[in-house]
């Protein structure tokens, strides 16, 4: 997809941007549900656990690591802050609750950023190790039993938005505020200081960046502690829409955020991706698969047709290298 | 122009048991370009590394800023006195904007103050103007070519206020012209007063625009000389200590001919090109980077399929999917690549040496003898006088010379009728050379017919018994060096 970008001077989040809309159309002509604001406010509601995790491994990526133990990491959160929340700190409040399990979070991936960072592993054998550690500690620890009894701050939903719509009314919630929040921050990090250009320049090449003066442990730490932030915040978040905390509720989700955040324009050599292009890759997904339950197609087909939409978005990317050298396109 | 801008004397170093550098002196004088020339190892990355601190040098150096001395430098003084190197691969981000790559240091220095990317923009345009370069600020590095690249590490240096820039191997992948382009800005720089360490084994261009040249030889210093009326075979000699032959193969004997071209042609690559190699033969195939050599040795060697026209050998028209097919019918290709195509770096001699050969070597059963394969490392290190000290540690322990005898001897097992060369002495020294051109020499005397690539009009000059001059894709015209000079071979190839 990069070369026709670079021609069209659209970049992938305008490409994609660009699919959502026809997508949306499509599906806006040919369901009477898809547009009608019940049906977008609940896919902003339901993805925003995802995108906050998606914003958190967009660094990971950029910085040219891969991690695929977030989504059982902010498992683990839950269950650590749910614990410590209701037995010694006597129910706890939102602020208490979101810095809890941020802290809990950072923790978590910070371990990660000091076994790759420390003991020079590569990332994706690390998070393998740190994926099946981190489920097996909890399943060995809560022996697979849910929490149902959680707080009540956390229990009850809160309305950010309603708007009257066709049927009922339509409302937007508080985790949607929160992923804004994670997303900002993210963006402005990554887009609008040095330290997130330097990020990118790591991912891009290690060795320069060594070179420039740049602190290989900081970005490490950086990356894989926001990403752990973000599951954390994301965990918070997912007890909060479900009401409950379950030790399998998250664990596969990493692969799915994998994907939207490469369809994003992030690459697994490091130095590509943006925030806004990780959060349409999971709005494309979203759609999709809106669009699949709203026309009637069996499920089943979903994961299907995700790895459909990839393998066809990085194999046009691809199609460049096959032409002779000089025949193509001469950027100078 | 006299002033000094860094002396430095009694530069020694040493690493365990070897002496590095033993008592260099070192001097630059404001807005000169000066050479900095010797052989592989000869200690010319260390003096630099000493020079912008990296490496501690042994006690009783002395470095002069003007009126201020030093007994030592670390890296930060190094580079609060302007002292910049741009290494051989430039250390860039290529995903990142020329703009941004030009204002990193900022990045690092300042990480949590918010940017904007507009600034970097007029401060990256503002330092491309001045120096009076061509660069595109919003471009992409990824998509640039490396002498752009080198522009972009150029303005780099330049932003983080350097007045003495040493660059490592400027040339070494460029065209001529982009090369021409490269001096001209170097000269450019000088004139407004910063002073430049060019390292190079390209003499000819080298020798063009320095002022002075610096040789090291094993570690001392040679000498500096001025580079006015200094000679291409005047400096090898000072680099190498050894007086070298100069002069051209005498077109001798030729066999029958094994390999034909006609008109071949790559759309987009190289086009009609028509030429028969003849047995013992060195049939020199010349012209600028990018005139389609490398291209048309990729597809005699089977690896890219012409649009149009015919490769035929001993007579018989050729038809090659692959390069297995080609090897099967005795041509053999010497990649341009030696550090990531020619070698497996990280194997033994023993295993890169024997590669071509595995299925031979499988023969009668399906096992693969270690004694045979080291018999036949054996016999062409012998043959090829190849220093190993033990064939079974990686080739990348092997300096630059006897890595390139083992690529050749990998293909030379292979006992092929027609070898294609691709610039066999790339990253080789003035001295190994020789040896390398001996070897060559040797094999088409035993009947092997010979294609040579290069881009140095000296080694085609000496090596060839005659030579094609590429332009654009196409034979501009056919050289018998015998029969012409050096220059004159030179200043065809460069029109």
């Amino acid at each position: 997809m990069r070369n026709l970008l670079s021609r069209t001077r659209l970049g992938t989040e305008g490409v994609l941007l660009g699919i959502i809309l026809a997508l949306s159309i499509v599906l806006a002509l040919t369901t009477d549900s898809f547009l009608t604001l019940q049906n977008l406010f609940d896919l902003l509601n339901n993805q925003s656990v995802n995108i906050i995790f998606a914003v958190g491994l967009v660094v990971v990526l950029i910085a040219g690591g891969i991690d695929i133990s977030f989504a059982v990491a902010a498992s683990v959160v839950q269950y650590v802050v749910m614990t410590l929340l209701i037995d010694t700190l006597g129910g706890g409040s939102w602020p208490l609750g979101i810095l809890l399990s941020m802290l809990v979070g950072t923790l978590l991936g910070l371990f990660n950023a000091l076994l790759i960072h420390r003991f020079r592993i590569v990332s994706i054998i690390v998070t393998i190790g740190t994926f099946n550690l981190f489920f097996g500690l909890l399943m060995y620890f809560t022996g697979g039993v849910s929490i149902y009894d959680i707080p009540d701050w956390l229990y009850y939903s809160i309305p950010l938005l309603n708007l009257p719509a066709e049927r009922g009314s339509a409302t937007l919630y508080f985790p949607v505020a929160v992923m804004a929040v994670m997303v900002m921050l993210t963006w402005f990090i990554l887009a609008r200081t040095g330290f997130g250009r330097a990020v990118y320049g790591f991912g891009s090449s290690p060795e320069a960046a060594r070179r420039s003066g740049v602190s290989v442990w900081k970005i490490h730490a950086f990356a894989y502690g926001w990403l752990g932030l973000c599951a954390g915040v994301a965990g918070l978040m997912q007890a909060h829409i479900v009401q409950e905390v379950v030790p399998n509720a998250l664990i596969g989700q990493e692969l799915p955020i994998l994907a939207a955040v490469v369809l994003g324009g992030a690459t697994l050599g490091g130095g590509r991706g943006s925030v806004l292009g990780a959060v349409l890759g999971v709005l494309l997904l979203a759609v999709v698969q809106n669009g699949l339950n709203l026309l009637g197609v069996t499920p089943y087909a979903f994961r299907m047709i995700v790895g459909l939409i990839i393998l066809i978005a990085i194999t046009t990317s691809n199609l460049g290298n096959l032409l002779p050298r000089s025949t193509r396109a001469q950027n100078v | 122009m006299s002033e000094i801008a860094i002396r430095a004397r009694h530069v020694s170093k040493v690493f365990g048991q070897s002496r590095v550098l033993d008592d260099v002196e070192f001097e630059l004088r404001r807005g000169e370009v000066m050479c900095l020339a010797g052989e592989n190892g000869c200690g010319k990355s260390t003096l630099i590394k000493i020079i912008n601190g990296v490496y501690k040098p042994e006690p009783g150096i002395e470095f002069t800023f003007g009126d201020e001395t030093l007994s030592d430098i670390s890296p930060m003084e190094a580079r609060s006195r302007g002292i910049h190197v741009i290494w051989q691969d430039l250390a860039l981000f290529p995903h990142l904007t020329v703009a941004e790559n030009i204002v990193f240091d900022d990045y690092v220095s300042k990480p949590w103050r918010p940017i904007s990317y507009k600034k970097a923009l007029q401060q990256s345009r503002e330092i491309i103007q001045q120096f009076g370069l061509k660069l595109d600020p919003t471009a992409r590095v990824e998509d640039l070519s490396i002498a752009h690249r080198q522009l972009v590490a150029i303005c780099r240096v330049l932003r983080a206020g350097a007045s003495i820039i040493f660059m490592d191997e400027p040339t070494a992948s460029l065209t001529h012209k982009e090369v021409q382009a490269l001096l001209a800005i170097t000269r450019s720089l000088a004139e407004k007063g910063i002073s430049i360490v060019l390292v190079s084994h390209r003499l000819a261009e080298v020798l063009e625009v320095c002022q002075r040249v610096t040789v090291l030889r094993n570690g001392q210093l040679v000498g500096m000389y001025p580079t006015e009326g200094m000679t291409q075979a005047r400096l090898s000699t000072l680099m190498t200590g050894l007086e070298l032959e100069l002069t051209p193969r005498a077109k001798t004997h030729q066999g029958e001919p094994v390999l034909e071209l006609k008109k071949l042609s790559r759309a987009g690559e190289f086009a009609d090109i028509s030429f028969t190699l003849h047995r013992g033969e060195i049939l020199g195939l010349t012209g600028l980077l990018g005139a389609g050599r490398t291209e048309i040795a990729h597809t005699i060697f089977g690896m890219t399929k012409p649009t149009s026209g015919s490769i035929h050998k001993d007579g018989q028209p050729l038809k090659l999917n692959s390069n297995r097919d080609a090897v099967r019918h005795k041509i053999a290709y010497l990649s341009e690549d030696r550090l990531h195509l020619g070698l497996v770096q990280n194997q033994s001699i023993n295993m890169n040496t024997a590669v071509t050969v595995l299925p031979t070597l499988e023969q009668p059963r399906f096992f693969l003898s270690p004694q045979r394969i080291k018999a036949l490392t054996a016999r062409w290190i012998a043959q090829l006088k190849t220093k190993v000290s033990d064939a079974e540690l990686a080739v990348s322990s092997l300096s630059g010379g006897n890595q390139q005898r083992i690529a050749l001897a990998k293909w030379l097992a292979t006992e092929p009728d027609v070898l294609i060369l691709d610039c066999p002495t790339i990253g080789v020294d003035v001295g190994a050379k020789a040896g390398i051109f001996d070897i060559i020499r040797g094999l088409a005397d035993q009947g092997v017919a010979i294609l040579l690539i290069s881009d140095e009009a000296g080694e085609i000059w000496m090596n060839t018994d005659r030579a094609l001059v590429l332009r654009d894709g196409r034979i501009a015209t056919e050289v018998i060096p015998s029969e012409t000079t050096e220059e004159t071979l030179e200043a065809i190839i460069n029109a």
